[in-house]
């Protein structure tokens, strides 16, 4: 197989699972290289990748950008805030002169689901999906994916424990295709208000009470809660919410002792995970940081059609 | 001027006539339905041989966006579509800038209409402004031409307010049209609730915000044994709610659009906002339950619901995107294919919603094809296929899912009022 067969990564769903091992395994190669003084290869001279970011965020954005500046790419940071979109200028014409610049590769981030798919069926340049409205985090979940396989191997028969606001995360829904299509167990645990049942339909599991499915998880993936959330009534108070589906030091006690503890950040310590678990030897919350960075050099160099890596020193 | 159609296959839904036959027009009026009409001299002669000649058909819900979204569409521009897609009347909805909540503001609209090719009439809001407060100069908008009320786009959120327009719109005997939907519910959903929504991450609209709302007007057309209109009905459990009030003698109709039997919320996947729209497309299962509902006659009527918007509204992010598909050139096309050729519908039964129901509902003279009626006639060749695509579509709003389908049932002629008001190249 060679690279990528697709000019965007939109979600979870278009990649094949073939897909999902080779961004993986191109990955160790790209993380390999950051143990050394000059962490930079020349996979993408000459070409030219837009950050555009529609939503304010730190660790996916700077992720990007140095994944992309450490393959040798020319980097173009729109800040949305400070450009023509605030003069009411369309998503599309703003892409179209990005395009008009010649860029190849757009990673956007938007709060609208479906915006870069909205994007990809108008556009020539390979469009990014840095996170849309509920919908996916493609890059995410990749990342995810890998971390938990640098840790056990293989998610194969893995029991994967996903808590908090599964309805409005784009990141559960990334993770649960990605976990799924690795062979791992999932289950989703929070509130019935923010673990709608629909989401049966991806053949997992629905608890409501964090405290019975903790010790089966060799995984659980705590995601942020968000404050205004409780102002919708879907959930009356951030006490209650902690008191049932915070992971504290108590209930890290109750798990399998080398359970992998995850987040995909920003985390609130003292809502949704208490701040000695997040610090915990269990915690691999910085390592996804480390990894989501050569997991999106991966990307970059699969999609410009790059072959699996088998030693670094090839590159 | 006289005009004489040969040979077509003449139906008439409100009477049962099914016969190839002519149809002999004289001035405004169809003057003979009869086989072997001869042709005088001088009469314009319509050969319909292989076509179905219908009485001119009747949308009871359309969005002209005059006044004040102009560049939308017109009264006029509107009413040319129309009489393409094969209408020869339709109903004006009065959520416009300003709304048409008083007398002025109906003739103006039927004042503009005069200019047009085709019957408009308007429906006038049930509040003043559209503002849920207080039910407008119904009786003086009834005497400026307003055929029924409804603040549609936005729901009577008020129960008692409700009441109230029920209860007095009765002297009058014109429907209250309800956009039913509980805002509160909705919630400011984008697309149906449900699997769909789930997948694609973006709030849902449940049918429940659709079913509570009916099932309040239609309670409250119990109450005050008022006439009530259900616009746009998309999902299963209201159709239950709607044959339970019916079966205990409320004065209640209701309509569907061709949209909801003939897609489902599927198609936002791939449609993206060209398939967003206010009540959304729903389930397998819905669409299913308008074709029932249409077959046993529990729904009444089926109305297009066009609303065009400018494709740089549509042409953005899913979310911010405007509701609203426009309909009236390929209503025909969906019921030929979906109703009669997919569910084996009657041609009769078939258009029958779209004829003589609205027509009685909302107390017009239309909507009959025979002898002393005006001479409101549309032609349709049932087995052309039509491809829905930029250059087919008149309508300078282009937004519909159903771009690039490839349909049967072909609008060949619209005549209204006696007059020739389209004809398709042949």
């Amino acid at each position: 197989m060679n690279g990528l067969k697709r000019k965007d990564l939109l979600d979870m769903q278009s990649l094949s699972t073939e897909e999902i091992s080779l961004i993986c395994q191109s990955a160790r190669y790209f993380k390999d290289l950051f143990t050394r003084s000059v962490k930079t290869v020349p996979i993408l001279r000459g070409k030219t990748v837009c950050t555009l970011f529609y939503e304010p965020s730190t660790r996916t954005r700077i992720s990007f950008e140095l994944a992309a500046k450490r393959l040798s790419a020319d980097l173009i940071n729109v800040a949305v805030a400070t450009s023509s979109v605030v003069k009411g200028e369309s998503l599309i014409d703003t892409v179209h002169t990005m395009e008009a610049m010649k860029a190849d590769y757009i990673v956007m981030r938007h709060a609208a689901s479906l915006a870069p798919h909205f994007l990809s069926k108008n556009i020539e340049a390979s469009v990014i999906n840095a996170g849309d409205g509920f919908h996916a985090h493609p890059t995410q979940a990749l990342l995810d994916t890998y971390s938990i396989l640098e840790k056990k191997g293989s998610l194969e028969g893995l029991r994967i424990g996903i808590v908090g606001d599964i309805k409005h995360s784009r990141v559960a829904r990334s993770d649960i295709e990605a976990f799924k299509r690795l062979g791992a167990r999932v289950v989703l645990c929070g509130p019935p208000t923010l673990v709608p049942d629909e989401f049966r339909i991806y053949d997992v599991d629905i608890s409501y009470d964090l405290d019975e499915i903790l010790p089966e998880l060799d995984v659980v993936n705590m995601l942020r809660i968000q404050r205004e959330r409780q102002k919708g009534s879907l959930f009356p108070s951030l006490r209650e919410y902690h008191r049932q589906y915070a992971l504290t030091e108590d209930r890290l006690g109750r798990c399998k002792s080398d359970i992998i503890v995850m987040h995909p950040g920003p985390i609130n310590r003292g809502i949704e995970i208490d701040h000695r678990v997040a610090d915990s030897p269990n915690s691999i919350i910085n390592e996804q940081v480390t990894n989501g960075v050569a997991v999106r050099m991966s990307i970059f160099y699969l999609l410009a059609g790059g072959t699996p890596l088998e030693e670094i020193d090839k590159v | 001027m006289a005009i004489i159609i040969k040979s077509g296959r003449v139906i008439d839904p409100a009477s049962g006539l099914d016969e190839v036959m002519d149809v002999h027009i004289t001035g405004e009026i169809v003057s003979r339905i009869a086989p072997g009409i001869q042709v005088e001299p001088g009469c314009e002669l319509i050969d319909a041989e292989g076509c179905v000649v219908l009485p001119g058909l009747v949308d009871m819900h359309v969005h002209f966006r005059e006044p004040g979204s102009e560049d939308k569409e017109t009264i006029i521009g509107g009413s040319i579509v129309a009489a393409k897609g094969g209408f020869t009347s339709v109903c004006t909805m009065p959520n416009t800038t300003p709304v048409i909540d008083n007398q002025a503001l109906v003739r103006f609209i039927r004042l503009e209409a005069e200019k047009g090719p085709i019957n408009v009439f308007p429906i006038a809001n049930i509040t003043k402004g559209a503002l849920g407060e207080e039910i407008t100069e119904m009786g003086e908008l009834v005497k400026g031409g307003a055929v029924g009320f409804s603040d549609d786009g936005r729901p009577v959120l008020s129960s008692i307010l409700m009441r109230r327009a029920l209860e007095y719109a009765r002297m009058f005997d014109v429907p209250i049209i309800s956009h039913a939907e509980d805002t509160l519910l909705s919630d400011d959903g984008i697309i149906n609730e449900g699997v769909t929504s789930t997948l694609l991450g973006l709030k849902g609209i449940p049918r429940e915000a659709e079913e509570v709302m009916i099932a309040r007007d239609v309670l409250l057309a119990r109450l005050t044994k008022g006439r009530l209109h259900i616009a746009h009905v998309s999902s299963a459990g209201s159709i239950e709610i709607i044959r339970w009030a019916k079966s205990r003698g409320a004065r209640v109709t209701c309509e569907t659009a061709p949209h909801y039997f003939s897609l489902t919320d599927s198609a936002v996947e791939e449609q993206l906002s060209m398939a967003k729209m206010n009540p959304p497309l729903r389930t397998e299962e819905d669409r299913v339950a308008m074709i029932e509902g249409l077959r046993s006659g529990a729904i009444d009527v089926i109305a297009t619901d066009h609303a065009p918007h400018l494709m740089n509204e549509k042409m953005q992010e899913l979310e911010y995107a405007p509701f609203g598909i426009i309909g009236l050139e390929t209503a025909v096309p969906l019921i030929i294919t979906v109703l009669v050729k997919g569910s084996g519908f009657s041609l009769a039964d078939a258009f029958r919603p779209m004829t003589v129901n609205p027509s009685r509902i909302l107390g017009i003279p239309r909507g009959e094809l025979k002898i002393g009626a005006a001479a409101d006639i549309t032609i349709v060749d049932p087995e052309k296929k039509v491809l829905i695509d930029d250059s087919f579509l008149i309508s300078r709003c282009k937004n519909t899912p159903f771009l690039g389908a490839e349909l049967f049932g072909s609008v060949e002629y619209t005549i209204c009022s006696g007059r020739v008001v389209y004809a398709k190249e042949r």
